[in-house]
């Protein structure tokens, strides 16, 4: 049997993974719209361990709005990122350095 | 369950801005380019049967509708009409500026709305799911509209920094709210939430780290520092109808959320909360009142000035009495009001291929039209608190509210903040009132829009000068 305390676990580190790629990855837009899916399925796992725990479903539901919610967020993602590379000709994150002040 | 009919009518508002929604995006495909004026008239008409439809269901009674997911009290209401308010003046300000710049389509009406309507969503929402979805809903339309000018290389570059720090902001809310699912064993409802949280308070751990991530959450969506990064970028590059809208209904909304989260929700961990806001509040006025001084981009001065704003707002929100959330509450109408009309001026200067993006641009604007410079002057003072216009008074209560719980220093650190961002107000009126334009040519602008600035630059003056009636209403929503 697989304790509660280790799925949560599992969900940490993978938020944290997300975190961490968000902020060091400097290399491609893409891999941050990664790390933003990866911190979402973090939270799912949560919810899922905790459902499962409780043996209560609205936070499996919760789960279907996350899931539906991720896949328009990724369909916007990727369309600025087109808009982005068709203006720029660029997806490095080094070169979105236009505004600042 | 069948859907009750008492379900449907609290959601009147709601319907009607959907149902607008999805008349523009069809009526739209059948508009030639000279006519998309009547996508313009169908919106006003829509938002202004919203308004009628709050005000027709509105009440002091408390109503919960779809098995307790919603709830319409005088909060809500409120928020919402004012969310209303401010989305007519965005469209009527923007029109002139979109047309010229062959961005008067459809799609900015549809995205506009449904914006709305997550924002009335959120309003209402009485669990982490209606929250949530809302708060979706608004930001994927925000995320669209600030890429809005497709060909614009600094709009695009913009809308990616908000999408991914728009993005960590849900997965932190996000993170945050399975954790209160966890410590509330099964619930994410406000009022189950409320309850675990007055019976255990800091002994449930759970609890307390899901109130962490919750709160960072809520910090990212109002812009407040150390979560401010996307802001001034995101309106520097996006095009300025849209940084008008964004600046204001959208930090009514979260206005909504952290009542909702934080007093309805988490009530019993305040003096948690409360301190990690004095932070949050502190950080906010500091940074973003020093580092407006710097700017001379306008946009992005009044960025700063937003996290500043942001920082009193928390500054009524942290004192956890009543008289503080009204305070805060007020604060937040007020600020909508004034960002609408500040950002609505610039709006309308930027006209004749011109945007009004630099402080120099407002160079002798009492020269060339006068009217304009002495409602944008009337603002700039409410920002900077000068009496009689309203600024004044809000920033004066929510100093009371903080006082009040003893927190003296707070105030007087708000206090001595203040006085330093007053000076960049007061630099757009001297830009405005003592230097030569750079341009001769007086500036006309259309009547309507002249309507819709002498009404919000007279509101501000009107409701400095008689504040009881909106601080009347405010109270009623918190009892």
């Amino acid at each position: 049997m697989i304790a509660l305390s280790d799925y949560l676990l599992l969900g940490a580190l993978l938020f944290a993974i997300a975190v961490a790629g968000i902020f060091l990855n400097r290399k491609n837009v893409i891999i941050l719209l990664m790390c933003i899916e990866i911190m979402l399925l973090a939270v799912n796992t949560n919810f899922i361990a905790f459902a499962h725990y409780f043996n209560n479903l609205s936070g499996q539901i919760f789960v279907f709005f996350i899931l539906t919610v991720a896949a328009a967020e990724a369909a916007i993602g990727l369309a600025i990122l087109v808009v982005l590379f068709r203006n720029r000709h660029t997806i490095n994150v080094d070169d979105l350095d236009m505004l600042k002040g | 369950m069948p859907v009750e009919a008492n379900s449907m009518i609290a959601i009147l508002p709601e319907i009607v801005i959907l149902t607008v929604a999805c008349a523009v995006l069809v009526i739209d495909l059948y508009l030639p380019d000279e006519r998309k004026d009547i996508n313009h008239i169908v919106t006003i008409i829509g938002l202004a049967t919203a308004l009628g439809a709050i005000s027709l269901i509105g009440s002091d009674k408390v109503t919960y509708a779809f098995d307790n997911s919603f709830i319409r009290d005088p909060l809500s209401d409120l928020l919402k009409g004012v969310i209303l308010i401010v989305t007519l003046f965005t469209f009527v300000y923007s029109r002139d500026y979109m047309q010229q710049r062959q961005l008067w389509i459809g799609e900015y009406h549809v995205l506009i709305l449904f914006a709305v309507l997550g924002m009335l969503i959120m309003v209402s929402a009485n669990n982490f799911l209606t929250l949530y979805l809302g708060l979706e809903l608004l930001a994927l339309c925000l995320y669209a509209l600030v890429a809005f000018d497709r060909d614009s290389k600094a709009g695009a570059e913009a809308a990616m920094k908000y999408f991914v720090l728009g993005a960590l902001g849900s997965g932190m809310l996000l993170y945050g709210i399975s954790m209160l699912y966890g410590a509330s064993g099964g619930f994410f409802g406000f009022a189950q939430i409320a309850d675990i949280a007055a019976a255990q308070g800091t002994d449930n751990q759970l609890l307390v780290f899901g109130l962490v991530f919750v709160l960072i959450g809520v910090a990212f969506k109002f812009g407040a520092v150390p979560f401010h990064m996307w802001l001034p970028d995101v309106y520097q590059g996006a095009p300025m109808p849209i940084v008008l809208f964004l600046s204001s209904a959208p930090k009514v909304a979260a206005f909504a959320m952290a009542v909702r989260i934080l007093i309805e929700g988490l009530g019993g961990l305040q003096t948690d909360w409360g301190e990690i806001l004095i932070i949050l509040s502190v950080l906010s006025f500091v940074l973003g009142n020093v580092v407006a001084i710097a700017q001379t981009n306008i946009k992005r001065m009044l960025a700063y000035s937003t996290i500043s704003h942001v920082g009193f707002i928390f500054l009524g929100l942290l004192a956890g009495t009543a008289a503080g959330y009204t305070a805060a509450m007020f604060y937040t109408v007020v600020y909508a009001l004034m960002a609408a009309g500040a950002f609505g001026i610039l709006v309308l200067l930027s006209t004749q291929g011109i945007e009004a993006e630099q402080l120099d641009d407002l160079k002798g604007l009492s020269e060339r039209n006068g009217w304009l410079a002495a409602m944008m002057a009337l603002i700039m003072f409410s920002m900077a608190g000068v009496p009689p216009a309203v600024g004044f008074m809000a920033k004066l209560l929510v100093l009371e509210a903080a006082v009040s719980v003893g927190l003296v220093w707070l105030a007087v650190l708000a206090v001595i903040f203040s006085i330093v961002g007053a000076f960049y107000y007061l630099r757009v009126i001297k830009l405005m009132y003592f230097d030569k334009p750079q341009l001769e040519q007086p500036l006309v602008i259309d009547g309507t829009a002249t309507i819709a600035i002498s009404i919000n630059g007279l509101a501000i003056l009107f409701l400095g000068l008689f504040p009881a009636s909106l601080l009347q209403v405010c109270g009623v929503a918190f009892g």
